[in-house]
């Protein structure tokens, strides 16, 4: 059953990724569902569609996004190191691409408000910004601690027109958000889009999401075969919270078979770490929870990956053995956020700087080759937080001076 | 349509369909399996004030088709430390003698991860005879049903105001004990009136099943209870109900309210 669906291709019929996926949702939210899925489906195959989409990501979010080869931290840790950078596009982050596809859907289904969820407040943010520039009404939904870590960027979503409503619930977090997002959508569905952030939830978003992000990878692909002499990078790294950055990437290079996928989970909220599936948020896969099945809370400094589940495509590609998933501990985080910053003078988000903690600590199995990260995010919404945990030594005896 | 193989009608339809056709109207409230201590008492003073059957909630961490109130009693009951287990263990113990069928309420992922058969079995062993899982549609029944059939289960579909035509159709010729109407778009929760949606609902409902018809969501008062049930075979009273017993409602408290449910519904 699970060679049914080839990686990165579409899920089957009933929006699986082998066992993963699925739509398990009220019936109000069927209706809806078929509805967005065909007219992605539609829209995906529309070339003004895409000339549209294509045209605002680059003339409005600036793509394509470079990638960037790491000469010094290359030298430092003896394994050649390219970045794609995400962190440059409009809005700071990889988040960009997925909203402007799913405002500009919302348009063409004729619902003139939008809904979402975020964490960090990246996707908040994103969301925010396409619905300014299509005149769309947005209202996002934040965990009350994430809008006290992410003040900054509650501001930025009200300065965007939208407006930010605290999720209360719960661990008061990224899921609780979605939860309070889903509330909304099944009184609200007839007029509302939900614009959901990553490859998560119920069929159509993982498979619509990940087909939305694919950008980062193909483009990604070709500009690395034009500075690495026609080959491919090694192995692929990526962060995984949800997984919408990693897909993205990790989709251009689904079909190089010499080329690896590696996805580093946060240590508190390692989904596929921990290999349990459940069922939560409209989809069945590896999720965190008690012996009761009551979902748990992810803990990690990054809020954008605090997600007690993961993308069903992701626990698929585990299943299968493409991609290979490890968890990284924030401490490592800190230091690769701090030699990211002193080695290339990029700062990157916390989120991203998981990806780079995988690499450094895999330095001496990486040695001598040539690694992509996908860095995602920029870190200025996380340098007063990071600056905190630092502490007393301010970063000294993470060699900052 | 065609009923699938080897799916029985049982107690809890056989109950709710005599009460039905000697042309009583039927009243389904709801109450969180281990809200309070003794919140088996709160099942029996709820049956001895008129229910037609009772439906247990077992709360699960992320509740996305409740609003506030049953959001605070699926807290309140899991951090008194209640699980599956321990509310199955409260009705083995206290609710055999329970002249009425048993209802449980929960999300897909606690079956699931229990296991679907396991679950099924302890569900019969409390003496349950009915699920009701909101977060498994029909596309999605197979993660649930063959284990909860082949129990003897009865799985309550649940309807929307926006099912199509065709879906309604089929939700009713899957679903058994009852089917749920869901009147209006949204959580559960009490509303100050009742829209247009449910009665529309209740009508679509009741032109093409004979599946009891019990309508659900934002049902409040004796009042709403009796103008939903006019178009409908009964309803499904929770947010109101269990309002009450988060403020302190005791049994004897928690029968008052329900037969004042009941005499709205029998005074028309």
């Amino acid at each position: 059953m699970d060679g049914d669906v080839t990686p990165f291709a579409e899920p089957d019929d009933s929006g699986r990724f082998g066992r993963f996926g699925g739509r398990f949702v009220p019936e109000t939210l069927i209706p809806a569902l078929a509805e967005l899925e065909a007219a992605f489906r539609d829209a995906w195959a529309d070339k003004a569609f895409r000339d549209e989409l294509d045209g605002l990501l680059r003339d409005y979010a600036g793509r394509p996004s470079p990638v960037t080869e790491c000469e010094r931290l290359s030298e430092l840790i003896g394994v050649r190191v390219l970045l794609k950078r995400e962190d440059l596009n409009h809005t700071g982050s990889h988040k960009i691409n997925n909203v402007l596809g799913q405002a500009l859907l919302a348009r063409r289904m004729g619902k003139q408000r939008v809904i979402a969820e975020t964490g960090a407040g990246q996707h908040g943010v994103a969301t925010a910004t396409a619905a300014a520039l299509l005149g769309q009404e947005c209202v996002v939904y934040m965990g009350d601690v994430d809008m006290e870590r992410q003040a900054l960027n509650v501001f930025r979503m009200r300065l965007l027109g939208a407006e930010v409503r605290p999720a209360s619930t719960g661990s008061r977090t990224l899921k609780d958000a979605v939860n309070e997002a889903m509330r909304d959508w099944v009184a609200s569905v007839e007029t509302t889009h939900y614009c959901l952030g990553s490859v998560m939830g119920p069929h159509p978003y993982p498979w619509m999401v990940r087909e939305l992000h694919r950008v980062i990878g193909d483009e990604a692909r070709e500009q690395c075969r034009a500075i690495l002499g026609g080959a491919d990078p090694d192995v692929v790294v990526a962060c995984v919270g949800g997984g919408s950055n990693a897909a993205g990437i990790f989709s251009g290079f689904g079909s190089i078979a010499g080329t690896e996928l590696w996805g580093a989970e946060p240590a508190g909220g390692a989904a596929v770490g921990h290999g349990v599936p459940g069922i939560v948020h409209g989809m069945k896969s590896f999720l965190l929870q008690d012996e009761w099945g009551q979902v748990t809370e992810a803990e990690s400094i990054s809020a954008g990956l605090d997600y007690p589940g993961v993308g069903p495509e992701h626990a698929f590609l585990a299943d299968i053995g493409r991609a290979r998933y490890e968890a990284v501990g924030d401490d490592e985080v800190l230091d690769a956020f701090a030699t990211l910053s002193r080695t290339e003078g990029i700062i990157p988000a916390l989120e991203s700087a998981h990806a780079l903690a995988l690499v450094l600590r895999s330095r001496e199995e990486l040695a001598g080759k040539t690694v992509l990260v996908n860095l995602s995010g920029r870190g200025d919404k996380d340098v007063q937080q990071v600056s905190d945990l630092f502490g007393p030594d301010a970063g000294r005896d993470r060699g900052l001076r | 349509m065609t009923e699938p193989a080897g799916i029985g009608h049982g107690r809890l339809e056989a109950h709710l369909r005599a009460a039905r056709d000697a042309g009583r109207k039927l009243l389904v409230p709801y109450i969180t399996g281990g809200i309070t201590t003794g919140w088996v008492d709160l099942l029996h003073a709820a049956a001895l004030a008129g229910a037609d059957a009772i439906e247990v909630g077992i709360p699960f961490s992320d509740p996305v088709m409740d609003g506030p109130t049953i959001q605070a009693a699926s807290l309140q009951a899991l951090e008194r430390g209640t699980t599956p287990a321990s509310i199955l263990s409260d009705l083995r113990a206290g609710a055999a003698e329970l002249d009425v069928p048993l209802v449980v309420m929960t999300y897909v992922n606690v079956p699931f991860r229990m296991g679907a058969r396991r679950f099924a079995a302890e569900l019969v062993e409390a003496g349950v005879s009915g699920v009701i899982l909101p977060d498994v549609p029909l596309e999605e029944l197979d993660e649930w049903s063959p284990a909860g059939d082949a129990a003897g289960l009865e799985t309550v579909m649940l309807a929307s105001p926006i099912s199509p035509d065709d879906r309604l159709a089929a939700l009713c010729a899957r679903s058994r004990g009852f089917v749920y109407g869901v009147g209006l778009l949204g959580v559960t929760g009490e509303r100050s009136a009742v829209g247009e949606r449910t009665a529309l609902l209740a009508k679509r409902l009741k032109a093409i099943t004979d599946l009891p018809v019990v309508m659900g969501f934002g049902v409040s008062t004796p009042e709403q209870a009796a103008q939903i049930a006019a178009d409908a075979d009964g309803v499904v009273v929770g947010s109101a109900l269990v309002r009450e017993v988060l403020d302190g409602a005791d049994p004897e408290a928690v029968g008052h309210f329900v037969a004042d449910l009941r005499a709205g519904l029998d005074a028309n």
